[in-house]
């Protein structure tokens, strides 16, 4: 049974309804990341959860009792905020003791579940630090060890990592998701870098429209998106959406025929395009029309004859040096991975029709 | 030196001599003779005398027709217990109203607001009159009490207005994450709202206590000389034989202490940072 269970939520500012009949259910100690672009109600969601704002519809329970009629206070749910939200007046030390105050724990007992928290994060020698004498990958754990000391029904993180610098946040994706496992949290994790989803993430839920699109492993999520505009939205550099064009069992390409089943699009990811530079039976004459080397990656704009675009991507140290000119290519496609989604709707199509 | 540089320091300059001039003379009246201020040309070397303070505290006026009783030093305790009475209760009130309407939206909470500040706008001597009416029947006239509850005009609207804006200023989400610590709303008040705005609170009850301290026109009409602060009681010092300026000098100067010294005390909450950086912007 679902432990956090969320069931047509509404929430709507003004006149723009934010979230419309959101669903969602979420096991014990499962880590789920939501996902979705700026301004599509992820921090609205966590809002909801945690008490700050009331939805005009739904309902939100865990463990099976709802959770509407208690205040903040009572939810037993902990929340590190995107601009962390430190007390400035209190040190460090003070700021992660909050929640063991308020449950009136003795003073040893909150000095040691502080302390132990401290050195877990790795901030034990900054306890005395005012906030602002915190960096601000100190504030950041400040703020995630207030929200775990005393280990919350639910976890929700606001983007925790979004204000910090790249070093912090390359260490913090490694580490929060074996620190969180550890104190065996059940966690909603709100982002919008979908590395940071597919690296945290259990699973992954794609909020799109005041609703979550698709649910699934990040994966799943990559491999099979349900529509174009997830299948966008993961990725980078994006997925290749191609129009195609199905004749006598052979569907065209950016002006070339290839045998396969009738397709009215297809999505295809930069990393399943291959670029050569001699002609090629099975391959799109291109333009090279530039190339941006991305340290390990090596990303290509490609121009077909017809005058779509598409893009490669491949492993940095590959024998052949493409060069910075623009150059006469040839791209084969790996249409054993194409994805086909339909043109009208952009849902995806199952694989068997195409 | 740049040039700019030179312009604005002479500029301040003749702005301080503006202004502290005054002050600086009144300063010097206060340890001169009646025959020394009274002299022409006015010159600044003179024997000092504490005469005036002497008076002062003896609360004994001596003119040429014979000796007064004033009773300045209980001008000076009525002012002290009618500001600081009327700043407290206004605190008590205040912050928690100011909290109030910069938190939560609810119905006339606006228009509340604006009566609250509206009353700043009606000139005390359109409504002394149905207040003494009322004071006298209420038997409120002539007491602390009524004072203090009239002196809400003054500092009432200030304090609210002044410290609900530095309210609006905390980040909600530090008091949200204060109340998803566990704790409740009232708490959440006192030990994150109220430290976080106290700068604007000690700067609204300052302001508010100088607009007590300075009030004239209420205390004339409500309270007899039994409860009259020292904006009233200085009037005593224009008697039938002439003006004593070296009393009114002195008398000035010790109603100026107080404020001062507190102006000085609540300098350095003044200053403290309001947000101290807990929220990256």
């Amino acid at each position: 049974m679902a432990f956090l269970d969320i069931a047509g939520i509404a929430k709507s500012f003004g006149k723009s309804r934010i979230l419309d009949g959101l669903d969602l259910s979420v096991g014990k100690g499962e880590f789920t990341v939501v996902f979705g672009p700026s301004g599509a109600g992820k921090t609205v969601l966590l809002r909801l959860i945690a008490g700050i704002l009331q939805p005009e519809a739904g309902d939100i329970r865990i463990g099976g009792t709802s959770i509407l009629s208690q205040g903040p206070e009572a939810r037993d749910v902990g929340m590190a905020f995107q601009n962390f939200a430190l007390y400035p007046h209190m040190p460090a030390f003070e700021n992660i003791a909050s929640p063991l105050r308020a449950r009136r724990t003795t003073e040893p007992e909150i000095r040691r579940r502080v302390h132990e928290v401290a050195e877990l994060l790795r901030i034990g020698h900054v306890l005395d630090h005012l906030p602002k004498q915190l960096s601000n990958g100190q504030k950041q754990r400040t703020a995630l060890a207030r929200s775990l000391v005393c280990s919350p029904s639910v976890i929700l993180l606001d983007d925790p990592l979004r204000n910090v610098d790249a070093k912090i946040r390359y260490e913090m994706r490694q580490e929060l998701p074996r620190l969180l496992r550890a104190v065996g949290a059940t966690v909603l994790y709100v982002t919008q870098d979908y590395k940071e989803a597919m690296a945290l993430g259990d699973r992954v839920g794609v909020l799109l429209d005041g609703r979550f699109r698709q649910i699934d492993t990040p994966a799943g999520i990559y491999g099979a998106p349900d529509d174009t505009r997830i299948a966008r939205l993961f990725g980078d550099p994006p997925i290749n959406l191609i129009e195609t064009a199905a004749r006598d069992g052979r569907i065209t390409i950016a002006g070339t025929a290839f045998p396969a089943g009738a397709a009215p699009g297809a999505g295809l990811r930069p990393e399943d395009v291959e670029v050569r530079f001699e002609p090629a039976e099975d391959a799109v004459p291109v333009d090279l029309e530039a190339v941006t080397p991305l340290n390990v990656r090596t990303v290509m704009l490609l121009r077909a004859a017809d005058g779509t675009e598409i893009l490669a991507s491949r492993p940095e140290d590959q024998g052949d040096d493409p060069g910075r000119g623009r150059r006469r290519a040839w791209a084969r496609l790996d249409l054993g991975r194409a994805l086909y989604f339909d043109r009208d709707t952009g849902a995806r199509l199952p694989a068997a029709t195409a | 030196m740049s040039f700019g540089r030179i312009l604005r320091g002479i500029l301040l300059t003749l702005v301080g001599l503006f202004f502290l001039f005054p002050l600086v003379w009144v300063g010097l009246m206060s340890f001169m003779t009646n025959a020394d201020i009274l002299r022409s040309p006015p010159s600044i070397i003179f024997s000092p005398t504490l005469e005036n303070y002497a008076a002062l505290v003896a609360g004994e006026l001596s003119t040429n027709v014979g000796a007064l009783k004033i009773d300045y030093m209980q001008n000076l305790l009525n002012s002290l217990i009618l500001s600081a009475g009327s700043v407290v209760l206004s605190l008590l009130l205040g912050v928690p109203a100011a909290y109030a309407f910069a938190r939560f939206k609810f119905r006339l909470g606006e228009n509340m607001a604006f009566t609250m500040l509206s009353f700043r706008f009606a000139p005390p001597l359109l409504v002394l009159l149905p207040l003494q009416l009322y004071f006298q029947d209420l038997g409120l006239s002539d007491t602390y009490i009524g004072l203090i509850w009239v002196y809400q005009l003054i500092t009432l609207p200030l304090i609210l207005w002044i410290v609900r804006g530095y309210f609006e200023d905390i980040s909600e989400d530090i008091e949200n994450a204060y109340r998803l610590d566990g704790h409740s709303w009232l708490r959440t008040f006192l030990k994150i709202a109220v430290p976080l705005a106290r700068p604007g609170i000690a700067a609204a009850g300052l302001l508010a206590f100088i607009f007590a301290w300075n009030n004239f026109i209420f205390a004339l009409i409500l309270g007899s000389s039994s409860i009259q602060p020292v904006t009233v009681g200085a009037l005593a010092f224009i008697t039938a034989s002439g003006i004593n300026y070296g009393q009114i000098a002195a008398a000035l100067v010790l109603s100026i202490l107080p404020t001062l010294a507190l102006a000085l005390y609540a300098q350095r909450y003044l200053v403290e940072g309001l947000s101290l950086g807990a929220v990256k912007g």
